[in-house]
């Protein structure tokens, strides 16, 4: 943490709000005034809230199709290998290289692969293990407030205060500042 | 931003106290106090569990022979119940994956507890054929492992290497779906939690979600995704369960119609065995408010339908039995129904097919003591389907001399119910610890389909247009004059 430390900042100004379409609007209205949201939080997942914040597509499920067809690939691979090369053996009659007979293990495999690739992935790309300390701006945000957080770190106290009374315009029901200690 | 919703849809939140405080504070209820009933409860099934392993380590002990198997019937309670518990699995996998798929709101209110019996249930199925194979310390070698054997690999032309792979993928895809799905609650668990312990774990077990938007985004993505390759998943399981019988030359299992009859089987003892859980959990934990009588009756439709294609299926096989003018075929279905093991068949009839079919009336659906009594008797006709299909195809089979019966020893029968023990033990710990109900889920749909929204839609309809359609004159159409 002590290189991403010195990057991070530390102060914040925090708006909650209790309504999520009051909330989408004013992510439009504060977005418009080319005002940078550092980061926003939901108690669920908000529909349009990415459109909202201009988010791309995210590209997991791409990652997903290619451990898909990992796992296709090696489950076809490695019965050939054993069954034409390693180890042939005669059952009854058929035929060394029995491809319907390689159909389900093929396909469990590729789910297999595909969902295990891609919920590590999911989890390596959103910052998510065990014992990791997030930070927490508002105990609420998991609970009822939908909440928008701007770095307060190198703005003036009059930028400050134009976006407090800017949230509060756009009907956020509390305003508040949030300093993090440095590593925390 | 909201999507369609009818007004005359029954809504999925009742109350017209609720907010999104009121759903944190209902759904995490159950995990912030202490119960005595719960406390008895795990006492008792706990004390089952320990019967459950003391039963099976008399097995490995002793062996095999301990179980009521013959040198007839090498088949029976041991893989009756295997297919029994992995087919109550699918209902939670059918919930989570298939009805979100279908956009199926009411599947919030049911998803995490029946994804967690999914998993219990495959656990519990998993211990018949691991503890059957006898040494049970070689099981590893199920799994295409290196050895020093030639190396001599699995068979892969086997439908029961082709189980090991599908119940092993079923179970671990099941748990990440499931886990991906409570780190978000336990978040919100973690985020009420006073003590500091108690915040420690949460924080956890909950990897330390934030909810940001960009997470939500990668979740959304994650969870359908994941509900895309459960679905196939999940018709592959039971079809490649069906294909350990069918893919035999035994009369009764060689059949074509094994794949889809067997998946139908398993959603309609599935959906069954979420009833019975959910109906006693909305009671307990009072989340009646939440798991509707709507919600139960969206299942009993379900329950309609998949024992209606069972009944479909008996008799398809019955028919074709006699069409197939196959002598040994048609000896087995007769045996089946006239044999002696007469009843059995006759409970899997009235239990799976004649039962269900009282579900076609409204009030019946909405009964919840006949869901709850019939629940119970479809989970039963279930377990007789599968026992009649493996026994009487086993019992009396091509050589008449070595005919037999199978009775059941103590130990077959601790086993069995032991495993029931484990189930419950596991379902009572989890709705203690984890959130029974996918608290963020819940939220998402409270704009659209609770009381409180289709009360203020209706509002601002009235203020706009004088109502709705006439909807404030004719009232909703699912209310009779008396509106019941």
């Amino acid at each position: 943490m002590s290189a991403a430390a010195t990057t991070t900042p530390n102060k914040f100004v925090v708006g909650l709000w209790d309504h999520e379409e009051v909330y989408l609007h004013a992510i439009e209205h504060i977005r418009h005034k080319g005002i940078e949201i550092y980061d926003s939080l939901t108690p669920f997942p908000v529909h349009g809230l990415e459109d909202a914040l201009g988010y791309k597509e995210t590209r997991l499920h791409t990652a997903g199709f290619f451990f898909g067809a990992t796992g296709t690939t090696l489950a076809l691979t490695f019965m050939t290998w054993v069954m034409t090369t390693n180890y042939p053996i005669n059952f009854g009659g058929k035929p060394y290289w029995p491809v319907p007979s390689f159909i389900p293990i093929t396909f469990e495999l590729t789910v297999l692969f595909a969902a295990w690739g891609m919920t590590l992935t999911y989890l390596v790309r959103n910052k998510l293990w065990p014992g990791r300390v997030p930070r927490i701006y508002d105990k609420r945000t998991t609970d009822d407030r939908f909440a928008l957080v701007f770095d307060a770190e190198k703005i003036s106290a009059q930028e400050i205060s134009d976006i407090k009374s800017l949230c509060t315009k756009e009907g956020a029901v509390e305003v508040k500042d949030k300093v993090f200690a440095a590593g925390e | 931003m909201h999507a369609y919703e009818s007004e005359f849809r029954e809504p999925l939140i009742n109350g017209m106290d609720k907010n999104y405080t009121k759903i944190t504070d209902d759904l995490v209820a159950p995990l912030e106090r202490n119960s005595t009933m719960w406390w008895i409860a795990v006492l008792l099934t706990g004390a089952g569990s320990l019967f459950f392993v003391f039963c099976l380590g008399w097995t490995v002990w002793f062996g095999i022979g301990t179980w009521g198997l013959n040198k007839t019937v090498g088949w029976a309670w041991d893989i009756t119940n295997f297919v029994w518990w992995i087919g109550i699995g699918h209902a939670g996998t059918l919930i989570s994956a298939i009805l979100l798929l279908f956009r199926q709101r009411y599947r919030t209110g049911i998803n995490r507890a029946a994804e967690a019996m999914t998993i219990f249930a495959v656990i519990c199925a998993g211990m018949f054929p691991i503890f059957h194979m006898g040494r049970v310390w070689d099981a590893g070698f199920i799994f295409p492992l290196p050895n020093t054997r030639g190396p001599l690999w699995v068979n892969f032309n086997s439908p029961l290497l082709w189980d090991v792979f599908a119940i092993s993928t079923y179970f671990s895809v099941s748990l990440l779906f499931w886990y991906s799905g409570l780190m978000p609650d336990f978040g919100t668990v973690r985020d009420r939690a006073t003590g500091k312990w108690r915040k420690y774990i949460y924080n956890i077990l909950s990897f330390g979600w934030q909810g940001s938007a960009k997470q939500w985004q990668r979740f959304e993505s994650l969870s359908l995704v994941l509900a895309g390759l459960s679905t196939p998943l999940v018709l592959s399981v039971h079809t490649i369960v069906s294909f350990d019988f069918a893919t035999s030359v035994i009369p009764g299992w060689h059949t074509t119609i094994f794949p889809p009859y067997f998946v139908a089987g398993a959603i309609f003892s599935g959906f069954a065995m979420v009833e019975t859980l959910m109906l006693i959990s909305r009671k307990l934990f009072n989340l009646e408010d939440y798991i509707t009588v709507n919600h139960i009756e969206s299942m009993n439709k379900i329950i309609v339908l998949t024992g209606s294609i069972v009944g479909i299926a008996y008799l398809t096989e019955l028919f074709i039995a006699w069409y197939s003018g196959f002598l040994y075929e048609q000896f087995a279905f007769y045996n089946r129904i006239f044999g002696k093991y007469l009843w059995a068949y006759a409970m899997m009839m009235s239990c799976n097919v004649l039962s269900p079919q009282l579900y076609w009336f409204k009030s019946m659906r909405r009964n919840l003591w006949v869901t709850f009594i019939l629940s119970i008797f479809v989970n039963i006709g279930m377990w007789f389907e599968r026992f009649v299909i493996i026994v009487t195809s086993l019992a009396d089979d091509y050589l008449p001399s070595s005919w037999a019966y199978f009775s059941p020893t103590w130990v077959d029968i601790g086993i069995y119910t032991g495993s029931m023990s484990v189930f419950l033990f596991l379902f009572l710990l989890f709705s203690r610890f984890f959130p029974t109900i996918a608290i963020a889920e819940v939220k998402a749909i409270f704009r659209i389909s609770s009381e409180v929204a289709k009360a203020e839609r209706a509002k601002a309809e009235k203020a706009t247009h004088g109502g709705f359609m006439g909807f404030q004159t004719i009232g909703p159409l699912d209310k009779d004059s008396k509106g019941n």
